[in-house]
Parts: structure tokens; sequence; C-alpha cells
């Protein structure tokens, strides 16, 4: 079992904050195979297409039959652990800062036999589940975990520096009015953050939920208006250097395509509210939050952006929202380059249709706001940069893979 | 022969004084609030373009936005479909001369705090005339609520089933464009109508009405508590937005002082 992680303590105002460092990060262009697995919390390897031989690490011709078709498959990923040893002395910055730090030799039984980092309950000689993760360089790395789940798995620091658990964390959600924002509420103040401050922009307009929505443990109503600079600059100002997590809710969603919309002010309040809001909100919360990666137990971690998977192939039915969530998607990628200095993970969560009003006439299946909440919490505490939630979701980016064009087409039927 | 060096004067010697009834452009300030479904007033946002810094060394300067009807704000007889054919009927073509207007100031700021819901009728007005004199042609009739007073939540009044906010009945603006010949109608209130006048017949009667008969509306004024019942002169020039239906402006009143 792991040691259960204590609560921070506060932090000594006398002590420099730690400048983030990152691990060489360096990986070939073949090796980025496992970055996309990793993104998605998927282990895959190099299966080769002729012989069929399981390939690691990753080359650019099968070992065995010299064949170029060497593509990644989802791979099982059970083994042993044959061989563990403690590095306690490091020339490289960032391990200096994290010894000591267990690595080991993993025999899986699909063939290969890996180099892993180690969770404490890792143990030689005992059977492990290996995991790609990214590190805070945004590398792909393999961690070796207890075949079951052990007590306060989560907590063991090595699987916490590789994923953002919001254990202990602050977290900021931006808008507190949707149902989206009330189940991220609720399933982070479960997941045992710190402190969840909820944004609630012109409160003097009353919405469901919000008793409910105050009630929750450790929430924090805090003034925050995605669309008003002013706004979100205070609250960056007031409370950004304690945010650990950031979980952009703030949504527009409007039915209604390109050509048939009458005029532009949906178009523009659309705009406003994701693309140039998520724009504000990075500007506001981004540099404290690059320059706290390495602060601790309690270390800003993530950004978190919920977009509609109709960013990657456009809706026609809600088409100009899913041109907007196309913009959000293109700055989180960017904004993603500009994190990861500081080891934060911008964290896409993408989803179809919800189980709100704005998706009403729109037939199942739907993502319930809850489900999207626990998905997020899932997809930090997995340390995950791209989450598909629900069946929609998850079909979009299947169809995308095989045959953009096709999906382009079907989806404008 | 009135000379307006000498009017100037009497400013600037603060036997007129200039009261602002104007709420300052922010953020935070309620808006009307439709239906979702319906197009929205945008509200106000100030977006920085530089602050002596990078942007602009020497030099402070915003750019802002908001809606025609953000703020404290002006109605034009087009904003209403009623007024959508009169002559003159936008902002840019408004005769300037009716943007300076001596006002009415009908209070009724303890009716409005016991009933959010409070209805000007005839019959009040009429009290109200008895006191202070019959309500001469070419006024307009500004409500006295002391809603400008009330914190932003209480300010817009929202609840379940709509705003809750005092306003005209439909027979009084009927009545005060027809038997009295009003300039227009002032609000301290987000409009120039009660929050549940959606209910009543016609809907949102002081916009039916006034700007039926093409006359004016202005809305989130305050201080109307500084200004005496009869004697306030208003100047409200809406910006000219080429056919705006409204804008926002300030709004000053001059009333006498007790300088000589």
């Amino acid at each position: 079992m792991s040691k259960p992680l204590t609560p921070p303590n506060r932090k000594n105002p006398l002590r420099k904050t730690p400048a983030p460092l990152s691990p060489q990060g360096i990986r070939s262009r073949t090796a980025h195979g496992l970055t996309a697995a990793a993104a998605e919390g998927r282990f895959a390897l190099q299966v080769c297409a002729d012989c069929g031989a399981i390939v690691y690490p990753p080359r650019d011709a099968c070992p065995v039959c010299l064949s170029a078709r060497l593509p990644y498959r989802d791979t099982a990923d059970g083994g042993t652990l044959v061989a563990e040893t403690t590095v306690r002395v490091s020339t490289d910055s960032y391990f200096r800062e994290h010894l000591p730090w267990r690595v080991g030799t993993v025999k899986l039984d699909a063939g290969p036999v890996l180099v892993a980092h180690l969770h404490d309950d890792a143990r030689e000689g005992a059977r492990v589940r290996l995991a790609l993760k990214l590190d805070k360089s945004g590398a792909p790395v393999v961690l070796a975990l207890p075949a079951q789940e052990t007590e306060n798995m989560q907590d063991d620091p090595q699987l916490r520096e590789l994923t953002c658990d919001p254990k202990f964390r602050r977290v900021l959600i931006t808008d507190g009015r949707t149902a989206v924002g009330q189940s991220m509420a609720k399933a982070f103040s479960d997941a045992g953050a710190a402190i969840v401050f909820v944004g609630l922009a012109d409160q003097w307009k009353p919405f469901p939920g919000m008793d409910a929505l105050r009630a929750i443990e450790r929430v924090e109503i805090v003034p925050l208006d995605v669309t008003d600079t002013e706004s979100v600059t205070e609250q960056a100002q007031q409370n950004g250097g304690r945010i650990d997590i950031v979980v952009n809710t703030a949504e527009h969603i409007r039915p209604g395509g390109i050509v048939d919309r009458q005029g532009l002010t949906v178009a523009r309040t659309e705009i406003d509210v994701r693309y140039l809001g998520l724009l504000r909100l990075a500007q506001a919360f981004g540099p404290a939050m690059r320059a706290r990666g390495a602060d601790g137990v309690n270390s800003a971690t993530a950004f978190v952006n919920l977009l509609s998977v109709y960013a990657l192939m456009n809706w026609p039915s809600y088409g100009a929202y899913a041109a907007v969530e196309a913009a959000c998607l293109s700055a989180a990628q960017a904004m993603r380059a500009e994190l990861r200095p500081g080891g934060v993970k911008v964290v896409n969560v993408f989803f179809g249709p919800l189980e709100t009003e704005w998706f009403q006439a729109v037939p199942p299946p739907k993502v319930a706001p809850s489900r999207l909440a626990s998905a997020v919490i899932g997809a930090l505490r997995q340390g995950l940069e791209d989450a598909f939630v629900g069946e929609v979701a998850q079909d979009v980016r299947a169809r995308l893979a095989v045959n953009p064009k096709a999906l382009e087409r079907e989806l404008s039927g | 022969m009135i000379d307006p060096l000498a009017f100037a004067r009497a400013i600037a010697a603060g036997a007129v004084r200039v009261i602002d009834l104007t709420q300052t452009l922010a953020p935070d300030f309620p808006t009307i609030a439709l239906p979702p479904e319906f197009g929205q007033c945008a509200p106000f946002r100030l977006e920085e373009v530089s602050r002596y810094d990078a942007r602009g060394p020497a030099w402070y300067w915003n750019n802002f936005s908001m809606g025609e009807h953000t703020g404290t704000h002006f109605d034009a007889p087009i904003h209403w479909v009623s007024g959508k054919d009169l002559p003159n009927n936008a902002v840019d073509t408004i005769d300037p001369a009716k943007f300076i207007a001596p006002a009415a100031v009908i209070d009724c700021s303890i009716e409005s705090a016991r009933d959010p819901d409070f209805v000007l009728t005839v019959a009040f007005v009429e009290a109200w005339e008895a006191r202070h004199g019959k309500i001469e042609p070419g006024n307009w009739v500004l409500l006295r609520t002391d809603w400008s007073k009330k914190p932003p939540r209480a300010y817009a009044g929202m609840r379940e089933d709509g705003a809750h906010t005092p306003g005209p009945s439909p027979e009084v603006v009927k009545w005060l464009v027809e038997e009295r010949d009003v300039h227009g109608f002032g609000t301290e209130t987000i409009g120039t109508d009660a929050g549940q006048a959606h209910h009543f017949n016609p809907p949102y009667p002081a916009h039916f009405y006034m700007h039926g008969k093409g006359r004016f509306g202005l809305q989130c004024l305050t201080n109307l508590d500084l200004l005496p019942p009869k004697g306030a002169v208003i100047v409200a020039a809406p910006l000219k937005i080429k056919q705006g239906s409204g804008s926002p402006l300030r709004v000053i009143a001059l009333v006498a002082g007790s300088a000589s």
C-alpha cells in the first residue's frame, strides 16, 4: 500500500517557489506513436504487420523480419517485474529533485522487455500492468502499476508526478450556472480538492441549482465572467496564485448552421464566451500556473477544456457552435505548447450532445453532466491529454481516424 | 430674449445646479434579460488598448462595446413596432431641440418599496397633480422609485416568473400621451415598463403608446430623488447612431440652485 498523502502544509512565505523543471523529452517521430497512446490513456506498442512481432522500443524496421510496416496497436498491458533498482544519484536536473526514484525491467506477457518507472506497490517478481504516461516534458514514459488496485494507490509520488490528481489541489470551475458546472463542482469536491472555486457571472440573475451548488463542501463562489476581461483579470489577481486546476465550464450552445442564421449577434456571443473566454482565462491564469508547476503536493497541474467533439468535424445542425469549438481546440493546442515548460497539462475532454436543455431536441445517446464530470476527474487522475466521453464522441473519434471525408458527409446528412 | 451666456454664467455660479442622472457604465450593471433563445442586449465591456505600456507607451485608452439599450439609455420611437413608420423616429433623425425638455418627477418611492410590482395609475397622477399642478405639455414624466439605490439582485428583481419592478399601467401611459401630451417617460428601472408588463394589455404599454406617438423613453436613471417635482430641465442627447433605436447617454438635470 502507498503511504497516504497528507494535506500539504501552508507554504512558507520565506522560501522560494521551486522553478518547474522537465525531464529530457525528446522522442523520435516513430516514438510519438507512444505519445498518441499515452495522451488517450491507451497502452499501444508497434506490432509488425508482416510477422506479428511486438516491438519495443519503437523502431523503423521490424527486428525479426525487417518489415517497415510497424503500426501501433493496442496491446495487452500485463507482465512481470523481473528486476528493480532505486536511483539515488542523478546528474539530471529534474530527477535530482525527485530522488530516490525506482525503475525496473518488466517482461510483458506479449513479449518485449521494457524499462519502466515503478509505482511503489509494484514489487520485484510480482505481476504488474504497464501504462503509458506523459511526463512533465510531455513525452511518453512507461509506468509499472500493481496488477490489482492497492490502498491509496493514487497517492504514490511517482504516479502523482505523472498525473494531475485533484486531491488536495485548488480548482477553479469557471461557470457554476450550468448543469455541467454544478456537476463538476460536486465531482471535484468528492475527489478531495482542497478548495473548489466556482465562478458566477451576473449574480443578480438567479438560476436553478444555486442553493445546491452553494451547499457543496469546500465550494467557494467567486465573481467571474469569462466575457469580461476585467472580471477574469481581477479573479486571477485575487486567486490565480493558488489555483492548481482550471476547468472551463463556460458554454454557449445554440443550434443553427452558418447560412441559415440571421445576423451575427449569436455568433459573436458564441465567440466571446468560448474562444475569447478561453483566451482571457489563458492570459490571466496561464502564467501563474506555469510558474507553479513544481510547487509541492498542490502544484499547478492542469487546464481542462471541455470541447464538443464536433470541434474535430463540423456538425451542420450546430454548425456555428462547432466552428467556435474548433477554434477553441486550436487555441488549446497552442496553450499546450506554452504551458508545457511549467509541467501544466492542457486536458481536452471531448463530448457529444449533452443531456441539457440546449440539446433537448437531439435524440440519445447523450452525455449526462455528471458523467462528463466524472470523466474529467478520471482524465486528471490518469494524466490524459485527450479524453472522449460517451458513445457519440468515441464514435466520431473512431470514424475520423478511418475516413475524415466520409465522416464529413455523414454528419451533414 | 434669453441669453445663453447668462445661462452658462448661472451654471458656473451655482445658480443653476447640474445633477447627474446617469449610472456608471460598468460590466456588472444589469441589462434586460430576455428568454435565452432570443437575441440579447450586449452588456458593457471594456478592452484596454494600451496603458502607458508596450502597446502604446505614452497613452491609455480602451475599446468598449455594448448594446443600444445598455446602462442609462434613451429609447427612440423606432425601438418599438408601434413607432416603426413615424418620421424622424431614430436617434440620428430626431430634432436635437427635443433633447432638452422639462420634467415632472412623480415620487412613488414609498409605494414601490412596499410593492415591487407597484403600477402607476391615472388616479395616482391626478392626485400628484392636485398637489403640484397639471403636467404641462412637452414634459418628461420621470418615475421616482428609488430603485437605483438597490443592490443588483434586488434592482433586477428577477424571479422564476420574471422581473418584479414598478412601472406604469397601460391606461396611464395612453392618458399621459393623449391628455397631457408628454415628451416621454423615464424610470430608474431596467426598462420604462414594469417588470411584469409583458402580461399587460397591450404588453409593454410604455413602449407601445409612447413610441407609437413619437415619444421617448429614458431608463436606468439615478438621482431622481434630488429633483423637484416640477422645475427641472433634462438634457438627454443620445449618440447619433445611424438608424439607431436608442443609445446609452449622459443624462443631466438642470435645477435652480441656492446661489443667486
